[in-house]
């Protein structure tokens, strides 16, 4: 298997970044220590089941952890730039022109009372103020356009649109400014088979074009599987396992990667749910030692009493499993 | 698709006459439902003032004749409804000569003025407390002091109307006590004049205002803390719009919805009057009329208030019905679907 080159430039950069959800009888812990880095022009999928902390890493990129959510710990580097230490102003001024975000691809990602237009207006106008209102126009139109809507949508209201022609507003907003960066918290949920294949094309037809990096969230796998360069698999607020889509789903190396994979409904065989849903400890109180220790087929004393660390087994590719590890060395 | 279409106008215009005539024969046929009827009690009232009235039973024939009780019930009612049309409400029954209209109408300029002003300053201030403790941006001290502001809506308006005249007419001397204006000024346009009318009505208002305001905010703020979760709220905080623009734009324009709808009915209550608040500071207004008129069995008097809160509501829920499209373009829309 032939590794990409890895001398592409970084765009986005999440160091050991923490979010903890205080709450009367504890703080819960929703990411922990998460390590990752996005590469100018990739793809990244963020993977796990629900409440694993994929959209809290994707809100706290975004600065929009909802109290009483708080990073308490970690930077965010986006294009040179460290978005924990900015001030409220400097990060208004940041927000869509460096990092965009198409949201769920649910009913509600768009004001019900304002038009088409007047929605993508308001993204445009906030950062760049002194544009002319012909040229306002062109732009939306273009937009609207590059995502393959009619131009009609510009005078429509969210209510005229159809599911897929919603996300798809969403994308031509997103991609505005032509940020660096896009974050996509499941574009696609919510939408029907045929309607999220269109919608998910547009997302790669505009990352062709404009060359922008997305992190996408989600847990359809075999969505994943079709448009990612590489994947990251969350499990209980830890990354677990970060690396080339291929390696993943073809040898996916961590014990809970390899359940996810393996869950993978297919039409050839009826096969059991591997992941179990609900067994989760308590995010509280997390255990000592490694952090899915009670669902590892393969667990030892060792993973009880140590937290194994991400480490990069392959270039590219990291995992946190001492039992992966102690394979690759032996 | 959006705005107004023909079919629409014409459901709602449907709809307000609709109202009106139902109210007005509800309002009709309540008395002739009660027992009794308002001649021979008005006649047993003067008996009772004077010990005797002769040939009581030839007054009431006559009076019966006279406003034409004798005749069939839907004979009264088409006659009810003519005269309705006319905004003839006949005589009021307590005051003969006066007609019911005579009555109401000095009062009416009272109430809707001061409710008037009263529904728009607890709206306005009652919807902006509302808003910004359900806003999660808001700063904790000011989230901390809103709430204080609503402590007046668990005393019933009236009481604290009582608490005011006693604090602040009777003991302070800061504001009148009763009365619609200063007896040693001239009604009409002149600065003297309104300058009373506005210091007389500052108690009547405040009392209104700080005890109904509170049922606007909690409305507001339930509403708003909805719209926070909202994907489109978060979205709009995401593209780097300042918190104003978020807020009003995104927030309170579609929260504020719901409490429209309700302003436009709150509306009739502009000529039923606050009577609590009216009697208590022997305010002039429509409130005050209604209870002299309850108290002196005047039926006329009542229907005609009555039929003019009818008529007010139902004009007021029509041109919010016209408005709601261009404030709300789903509503045209889903009626299209039916």
């Amino acid at each position: 298997m032939i590794h990409r080159i890895n001398e592409t430039p970084k765009i986005l950069e999440v160091k050991d970044l923490s979010v903890h959800y205080f709450t009367s009888r504890g703080a819960v812990i929703a990411a922990n220590s998460v390590n990752f880095y996005l590469r100018q022009g990739e793809i990244m999928g963020l993977v796990g089941e629900s409440g694993c902390g994929k959209t809290t890493v994707a809100m706290a990129i975004l600065q929009m952890v909802q109290s009483p959510g708080k990073i308490t710990h970690g930077e965010i580097w986006v294009d040179g730039e460290e978005l924990n230490s900015l001030s409220e102003r400097e990060l208004r001024q940041l927000r869509w022109r460096k990092l965009a975000l198409v949201p769920q691809g649910a009913m509600n990602s768009l004001n019900p009372v304002l038009k088409i237009k007047e929605q993508m207006g308001d993204a445009i106008l906030a950062h760049e103020r002194q544009l002319g209102r012909a040229t306002l126009k062109q732009r939306i139109l273009q937009l609207l356009d590059d995502v393959g809507l009619p131009a009609r949508v510009y005078e429509m209201f969210p209510h005229e649109l159809s599911g897929g022609m919603k996300q798809r507003v969403c994308i031509a907003m997103a991609i505005a400014l032509n940020p660096p960066v896009i974050i996509a918290d499941e574009p696609t949920s919510a939408l029907d088979v045929v309607v999220q294949r269109v919608v998910a094309q547009t997302l790669l037809d505009v990352k062709k074009r404009l060359g922008v990096s997305m992190l996408m969230i989600g847990h359809d796998m075999g969505l994943q599987a079709q448009m990612v360069d590489r994947v990251a698999v969350m499990y209980a607020g830890n990354l677990v396992e970060v690396g080339p889509v291929e390696a993943i789903f073809e040898e996916p190396l961590h014990p809970y990667t390899q359940l996810l994979i393996e869950s993978i409904p297919s039409i050839d065989e009826r096969k059991p749910l591997k992941v179990t849903e609900g067994l989760t400890h308590d995010l509280r109180n997390p255990p000592p030692g490694c952090i899915f220790q009670f669902r590892c087929p393969y667990v030892t004393d060792e993973c009880r009493a140590g937290r194994p660390p991400l480490e990069e087994i392959a270039p590219d590719h990291f995992v946190a499993c001492f039992k992966v590890k102690s394979a690759r060395l032996a | 698709m959006g705005g107004l279409t023909k079919q629409y106008v014409l459901t709602r215009f449907f709809m307000f006459v609709l109202t009106i005539w139902i109210g007005a024969t509800a309002v009709f046929l309540i008395p002739r439902l009660a027992p009794g009827d308002p001649v021979t009690s008005m006649v047993m009232r003067m008996t009772e003032r004077e010990g005797r009235v002769e040939n009581a039973q030839e007054l009431i024939a006559a009076w019966k004749e006279r406003f034409g009780l004798n005749d069939p019930l839907y004979i009264q009612y088409f006659r009810y409804l003519g005269n309705l049309v006319r905004f003839d409400f006949g005589y009021s029954l307590a005051n003969f000569p006066t007609t019911a209209w005579e009555m109401v109408r000095p009062a009416l300029p009272w109430s809707v003025r001061l409710l008037a002003v009263a529904l728009i300053f607890s709206f306005a201030i009652g919807n902006t407390v509302g808003a910004l403790m359900g806003w999660r941006k808001t700063p904790s001290w000011l989230q901390n002091i809103l709430p204080l502001s609503l402590t007046f809506t668990s005393i019933p308006y009236f009481m604290f109307g009582i608490l005011l005249l006693y604090f602040i007419a009777f003991q302070l001397h800061l504001l009148p006590a009763s009365g619609g204006y200063s007896r040693d000024v001239t009604p009409g346009w002149n600065l003297p004049y309104i300058r009373s009318v506005i210091t007389y009505s500052i108690l009547p208002l405040v009392s209104i205002v700080l005890t109904s305001m509170g049922g606007w905010a909690l409305g507001m703020r339930g509403l708003m803390v909805g719209v926070n979760n909202e994907d489109y709220f978060l979205l709009a905080q995401a593209k780097g719009l300042s918190p104003a623009r978020v807020f009003f734009r995104y927030g309170v324009r579609n929260a504020i919805l719901p409490s429209l709808t309700a302003l436009a009915l709150g509306m009739g209550g502009l000529i039923s009057g606050s009577m609590l608040v009216e009697y208590i500071f022997a305010y002039p207004g429509t409130g005050y009329t209604l209870y002299r008129a309850i108290i002196t069995q005047d039926y006329t008097v009542m229907q005609t208030i009555c039929n003019l809160m009818i008529l007010i509501t139902a004009t007021s829920v029509f041109l919010l019905d016209l408005l709601y499209p261009l404030i709300d373009p789903r509503i045209t829309f889903r009626r299209s679907q039916m």
